[in-house]
């Protein structure tokens, strides 16, 4: 890979060498997706360090969402590798969340909040098992933990945006994983939401847990991750938000797209 | 024949010995050979119909549940287009053995081949090429059917051919239905009922979030072939009974109206199941009841009529209750507007907005306010200060999110909440 300026190659090693002794909890290498003959991603590798707070940013199109779901295998990839706490992702697949987008779903589909939640217990749960009240109990737990509490019982069409995404977020943390991946979760949700699931994030990150999000709002990087992952089609630059989140890099990232005054609101890091 | 266990139960209350042969005695014949059949009390044939429809019609009402979430319906009516050709062989194949060809196992086996491959071009048109699934489905369901259709001609004109009853597999038919036979529908039945109580959770989560399901590790191809090998069991299954062209009916109908009664999966299915089996059950008496009435048609007409009487009176997703949540909604729109008028002393000119005033009694006959009135109006005027203060304070609140124009403020906020408001509103508009 050919970096797009010395600065970056400088905070790249930096940033790695203390990364290298630890196992990453997510390592893609030589990621690339297509669609149709033209790709989306192109050999992509990324190593996000255990206990990070990761944002994967990039402008409309860069193939930010593309990525994650071809690390999780929901869309093919032609080729690549993905690597979860060291292993490959096929034996992980249990230390793993992942919060799609919420318009990903049909909200009119005969379910309770519940039932959204409980879904993040079928693994546990397997073919033969019947949801029990510590089930219940634990469902309940987690839906607490977003502020969701009260709704356990609603059909989930009758809840608004932001409400849907913190059920999402209840049905992920009922799955008591180690790494987190969340597609723009805070993509059209009310301020109270997006405080809420911030507060949650930054409570696993505190229990050692690694987050990595989506993210489209270049305002709040530096308020919200302390890793980020700047791509379109390509990997620009990777590294903690402190040495990578910068304008030379985010010109390259977005090309000519960012006029200087937003490059001014960003409180980009010295 | 006529006793059953109706008259059983009515001879339990102590009612006059034998009161069924009495009642139907009494009856039109053709009522009271319909309640003769819907006892099991019209021959052993009939009972065995009727119990196996029950049982397939549950069972694909079940089934169909997944498959009317994942919307896919329409693959089914592919596969059970797809299994006439098969029908057609497999008759050939065993006559070309010295057989008679009339094996209904062997019909099912070559059926079901068939409707494999048939499912099988739907599925790799659909991966391999840039067509839609509609169009797979449309393609695969006319080149399967048109073959078929081909084969029973020329089944027609052979020797054995005319006495085959293939066409009973277009339409169904109980007619000369074995034991064996009522034995095969009611174990595949029972199977495929078993296989959803096994995978009712991972089908679930394919439905809802296919994405979500891959990430967690559940195979989303494994699950719709599960899914759709339960259809083409059911489908197979039910060719005899019901006929390959009604048998789609089975397994979309039951879940759609089981839908309006339910808003969790679990019950849909189970309620789908019921649906299913009344419809076989009490579709297959009716057809027992009449010599000419064709089984599939009249179970199909059955479970409509279930379809159409939840359209309408199902609570909440029900026709009649939603027009009359409307109404009420668009009530409670007109006295609110209507509030805010008078509170404003503007005209009112809207006719709706006139009677419901009327009708709350905030409006005299000369179109006047009422005492009542005037202090609803001020009240309603004072909420909507209220909101607007709350909103230009905390933009970004969720509460104040929650303002719609009906909502009171006094339900979202805490009269303490509501005093700091009025402060800002001034000692005038607070005092209102």
């Amino acid at each position: 890979m050919t970096s797009p300026s010395l600065e970056l190659v400088a905070s790249d090693t930096s940033g790695q060498s203390d990364a290298r002794d630890r196992v990453a909890a997510l390592a893609l290498s030589e990621m690339t997706v297509s669609y149709g003959g033209k790709p989306a991603v192109f050999s992509v590798e990324a190593r996000i360090p255990e206990g990070a707070m990761a944002a994967i940013i990039g402008p409309n199109g860069a193939g930010k969402s593309t990525l994650l779901k071809a690390t999780l295998g929901i869309i093919p990839r032609l080729s690549g590798r993905v690597e979860v706490f060291g292993v490959p992702l096929a034996r992980a697949r249990h230390r793993i969340a992942y919060v799609p987008q919420r318009a990903s779903v049909d909200w009119d589909f005969p379910t309770t909040v519940e039932d959204v939640v409980l879904m993040g217990l079928s693994r546990e749960l397997g073919l033969l098992g019947f949801v029990r009240s510590r089930h219940r109990q634990f469902a309940a737990a987690c839906l607490d933990r977003v502020g969701m509490a009260d709704f356990a019982s609603r059909q989930i069409g009758q809840l608004s945006g932001g409400q849907q995404q913190r059920v999402f977020l209840a049905r992920a943390l009922a799955q008591r994983a180690d790494l987190y991946l969340l597609d723009e979760p805070f993509a059209g949700v009310d301020a109270a939401t997006e405080r809420a699931i911030v507060d949650v994030l930054k409570s696993l990150k505190d229990e050692g847990r690694t987050v990595v999000c989506v993210h489209h709002d270049l305002a709040t990087v530096t308020d919200y991750f302390d890793h980020c992952l700047m791509i379109n089609l390509r990997k620009i630059a990777e590294g903690p938000v402190a040495s990578t989140f910068t304008e030379a890099n985010l010109q390259a990232t977005y090309g000519g797209r960012l006029a200087g005054g937003h490059l001014e609101q960003l409180r980009l890091p010295a | 024949m006529a006793a059953g266990w109706l008259a059983a139960i009515l001879n339990s209350c102590g009612c006059r010995p034998d009161p069924m042969s009495t009642l139907l005695s009494v009856l039109p014949p053709a009522l009271a050979s319909f309640l003769e059949a819907l006892t099991l009390g019209a021959g052993y044939n009939a009972a065995l119909v009727g119990i196996g429809a029950a049982l397939l019609g549950g069972s694909a009402g079940a089934a169909g549940t997944f498959l009317f979430l994942r919307k896919r319906t329409l693959v089914s009516d592919a596969i059970a287009h797809a299994t006439l050709p098969g029908v057609g062989l497999a008759f050939m194949i065993m006559v070309a053995f010295g057989g008679s060809g009339r094996s209904l196992v062997g019909l099912l086996i070559g059926s079901a081949l068939s409707a494999g491959l048939g499912l099988l071009a739907v599925t790799a048109i659909t991966r391999r090429t840039r067509l839609a699934e509609d169009t797979a489905i449309g393609a695969v369901l006319s080149v399967f059917f048109g073959f078929g259709i081909v084969l029973l001609t020329v089944i027609q004109v052979m020797d054995r051919g005319r006495q085959a009853g293939l066409e009973g597999f277009l339409l169904g038919s109980t007619a000369g239905m074995l034991f064996a036979d009522a034995l095969l529908i009611a174990a595949g039945g029972a199977l495929c009922a078993l296989l959803i109580l096994l995978f009712r959770r991972p089908l679930t989560i394919v439905c809802f979030d296919p994405g979500y399901a891959e990430a967690t590790g559940i195979s989303v191809t494994r699950m719709d072939a599960v899914m759709l090998g339960l259809v083409l069991a059911i489908t197979v299954i039910g060719l005899k009974l019901v006929g390959l062209i009604l048998i789609v009916a089975l397994l979309v109908i039951p879940p759609v109206t089981a839908r309006f009664w339910s808003e969790r999966t679990g019950t849909v299915a189970v309620l789908a199941g019921v649906f299913g089996a009344l419809a076989g059950y009490v579709g297959s008496a009716i057809s027992a009841s009449s010599p000419n009435l064709p089984t599939g048609p009249i179970i199909v007409l059955v479970g409509v009529g279930l379809f159409v009487l939840s359209l309408l009176v199902a609570p909440r997703r029900g026709v009649l209750a939603s027009a009359v949540a409307h109404r009420r909604f668009q009530h409670k729109v007109h006295l609110r507007q209507g509030l805010l008028a008078l509170a404003h002393g503007e005209p009112i000119h809207d006719r709706l907005t006139l009677r419901v005033l009327a009708r709350a009694g905030y409006l005299r006959a000369d179109r006047q306010p009422t005492e009542a009135g005037r202090a609803e109006a001020a009240r309603a005027l004072l909420d909507e200060n209220r909101w607007r203060i709350a909103r230009q304070l905390h933009p970004q609140e969720a509460v104040t999110g929650r303002y719609d124009g009906l909502t009171g403020i006094a339900e979202v906020l805490t009269a303490d909440e509501i005093a700091s408001l009025d402060r800002h509103l001034g000692p005038k508009a607070a005092g209102a």
